[in-house]
């Protein structure tokens, strides 16, 4: 179990002062100079070593990541920060925006300099409209007190930090939308390769990362990789911000170990699930595009990438949403493939098609109006989209749909069945 | 409200324009159509100042385009693909209403019926007779540990029941927004009751 001495967002709730002096209270900007005298290369060492991979649902390592930027450029190179926080079920990141905003800042500078960045753009989703003024009031405070700016804490490096304000489009959360977007444009993500290490940003060097994964950088650097690597599980290291929500009797977000027990985070930290754990239907343990797990697996399984990719769902954000029996999980899964309708940008036809038609079998799915073998031609379709567009918000709209496939067909086919006798029902009646 | 009338001309006022400068300012010389999100809020906010409805109309987008050195048809590409302008009138509170999974969970259904009682609007996007409130399904709006939530303007209401709905649209009715955040009066996104992590840290002179 993490203890408050090892957790990085110490003001996760807002119980304390965001803004600098606050901030600088909580050990944030002491001794940043020092860390970027150490230089590019050592910064990106110390992010490798601590196995810190991608908070934002790839879990991509992301030192790896940074040593993709060129050592030499003749163009500009841009840090761009994913704030565009909207796989449902995930609320981290905004509480990092307005109540540690300093944290990102720093992070911007720390990862922006170990990347030879010359400015972070910061693409903060429309509908945080307070927290992205708090987030700019932090920015403007540290241009104010040189943290940020011409000569960054006194290191003679320029770094320019920006926040840039979407509009209400999921898909900008996927990296090369967000940059379409950011260039004034439609989120239509691009097609890779070229990746944005090489093309990225108006055509510069670029590098993608979510808001957590910059903002626990600067405490890598300063309480050391060994330090985070200890924490958590082997490839699973370090602390992480969960949101737990739906059916618990008390939903929050917590920042715990990687590696915790499912249970144990459910039971600890959200007044466990409504009406006791053998209540408990199902969980969707990473934000809405991963496969939703039945309680015989939630009742063991660990909350990591690696864990949970075995099972056969995945981390993605650590938003876990639990649904009890009381759920029609039916009904809940096709909610989602309506999301997914909604915010499919409509380039590749198998998404823009395919989310389309998931949704209206999944409706009739969950009245019981379809013939048991469609359960197949679903499942079929959903592999026919999965791996067939440009982004994967296809994979994300299959996934969920194969999931429920997986684990409550009997539930499906009952409902089937129920609809077919209350027909047969009805017809006796009329006859 | 199905009717409504484009206007034929749109022009920044004072303080919109006071705030173009520092916006375009942010991106490198020749990339302004960077900025066309941030001009196109500037219109939906100055609509908003000067007719009580935040929307973006058509004469606002050219105008836009005139700013920022960009075929019309850009900015219309932008101002369709993006859910949060509003291209006709919307009531003085926009109520957008998260209908996603999380918040479905936790009651959505019941925040909705409540809102189509209180305001007597039946079908999504539509605006009450009196013109105060537009209702608005919603995809997920990023706040699902403190579901369901409804997001009046610009502003996140969260925790909701029938009830603190109700409550929520009477203060808006009579003009007096209760505060931003939780209507079960939580602290953010901690625990109900209290936070049971962070208890143990001493920081040291904050303000």
């Amino acid at each position: 179990m993490l203890e408050d001495k090892d957790r990085i967002f110490t003001n996760l709730y807002g119980l304390h002062d965001p803004m600098l002096k606050g901030a600088r209270s909580r050990g944030d900007w002491d001794g940043t100079k020092a860390i970027l005298e150490k230089g590019r290369d050592v910064i990106v060492e110390e992010v490798k070593a601590s196995g810190l991979r991608g908070r934002g649902g790839a879990g991509f390592p992301t030192g790896l990541k940074w040593s993709f930027m060129p050592k030499q450029s003749d163009r500009p190179c841009y840090l761009i920060v994913n704030a565009d926080e909207s796989e449902p079920g995930t609320c981290k990141d905004r509480d990092i925006m307005r109540h540690d905003p300093h944290k990102l800042v720093e992070g911007c500078l720390v990862a922006g300099f170990a990347m030879g960045a010359c400015a972070a753009y910061i693409y903060i989703r429309g509908e945080f409209a307070n927290e992205a003024k708090v987030l700019q009031a932090a920015i403007d405070e540290a241009y104010e007190a040189r943290l940020i700016g011409k000569d960054a804490c006194g290191s003679g490096y320029a770094f320019d930090v920006y926040l840039h304000r979407g509009a209400g489009a999921y898909i900008c959360g996927e990296e090369t939308g967000l940059l379409e977007s950011l260039e004034g444009k439609k989120g239509m993500p691009r097609l890779k390769p070229p990746f944005p290490a090489a093309v990225g940003l108006y055509g510069c060097p670029s590098t993608v990362n979510n808001v957590e994964s910059i903002a626990v950088a600067p405490t890598i650097m300063r309480r050391g990789a060994a330090w985070f690597n200890s924490l958590g599980r082997p490839k699973n290291s370090g602390p992480k911000v969960f949101c737990i929500s739906g059916h618990v009797n008390k939903p929050c977000n917590v920042e715990e170990e990687l590696g915790i027990p499912l249970r144990e985070l459910i039971d600890k930290y959200a007044g466990g699930v409504r009406g006791g754990w053998d209540n408990l239907l199902a969980v969707i343990p990473g934000g809405a595009s991963v496969p939703v797990l039945p309680k015989s697996v939630c009742d063991t399984v660990l909350m990591d990438f690696d864990s949970l990719r075995e099972a056969r769902s995945g981390l993605g954000t650590a938003a876990v949403i639990v649904m009890d029996k009381s759920t029609d999980i039916i009904k809940a899964i096709a909610r989602l493939s309506k999301f997914y309708m909604h915010e499919s940008c409509g380039q590749c036809t198998p998404c823009r098609e395919g989310t389309g038609w998931m949704w209206r079998v999944m409706t009739r799915m969950v009245e019981g109006r379809a013939e048991i073998p469609e359960i197949d031609t679903l499942e079929q379709v959903t592999r026919q989209i999965e791996g067939h567009t440009i982004c994967a918000l296809g994979d994300a709209a299959a996934w969920p749909i194969q999931g429920l496939i997986r684990h409550f067909r009997p539930e499906m086919e009952a409902r089937i069945a129920a609809y077919k006798a209350r027909g047969a029902g009805l017809r006796m009646a009329a006859e | 409200m199905s009717d409504f009338v484009q206007p034929e001309h749109f022009a920044f006022d004072a303080e919109s324009e006071a705030a173009i400068p520092p916006l375009v300012a942010k991106y490198p010389a020749g990339k302004q159509a960077s900025a066309v999100i941030p001009m196109l809020y500037l219109v939906q906010n100055q609509m908003k100042r000067q007719t009580g409805s935040a929307w973006v109309p058509t004469a606002g987008m050219n105008e836009v385009a005139r700013r920022l050195d960009m075929a019309p048809i850009r900015v219309y590409e932008v101002a369709t693909f993006y859910f949060m302008f509003n291209l006709k009138p919307v009531g003085k509170w926009h109520l957008q209403v998260c209908t996603t999974t999380p918040c479905w969970l936790r009651g959505s259904d019941e925040v909705t019926a409540a809102c189509r009682a209180a305001t007597g609007i039946k079908g999504w996007g539509e605006t009450s007779d009196d013109g105060l409130f537009t209702m608005t399904e919603v995809e997920c709006v990023g706040a699902c540990v403190n579901a369901p939530v409804i997001q009046v303007n610009d502003d996140l209401y969260e925790d909701l029941d029938a009830e603190t709905t109700k409550q929520l649209l009477d203060a808006l009715r009579r003009d007096a927004p209760p505060k931003v955040g939780s209507m079960k009066g939580r602290q953010t996104s901690a625990p109900e009751g209290g936070p049971n992590t962070l208890t143990t840290l001493q920081f040291g002179a904050e303000s």
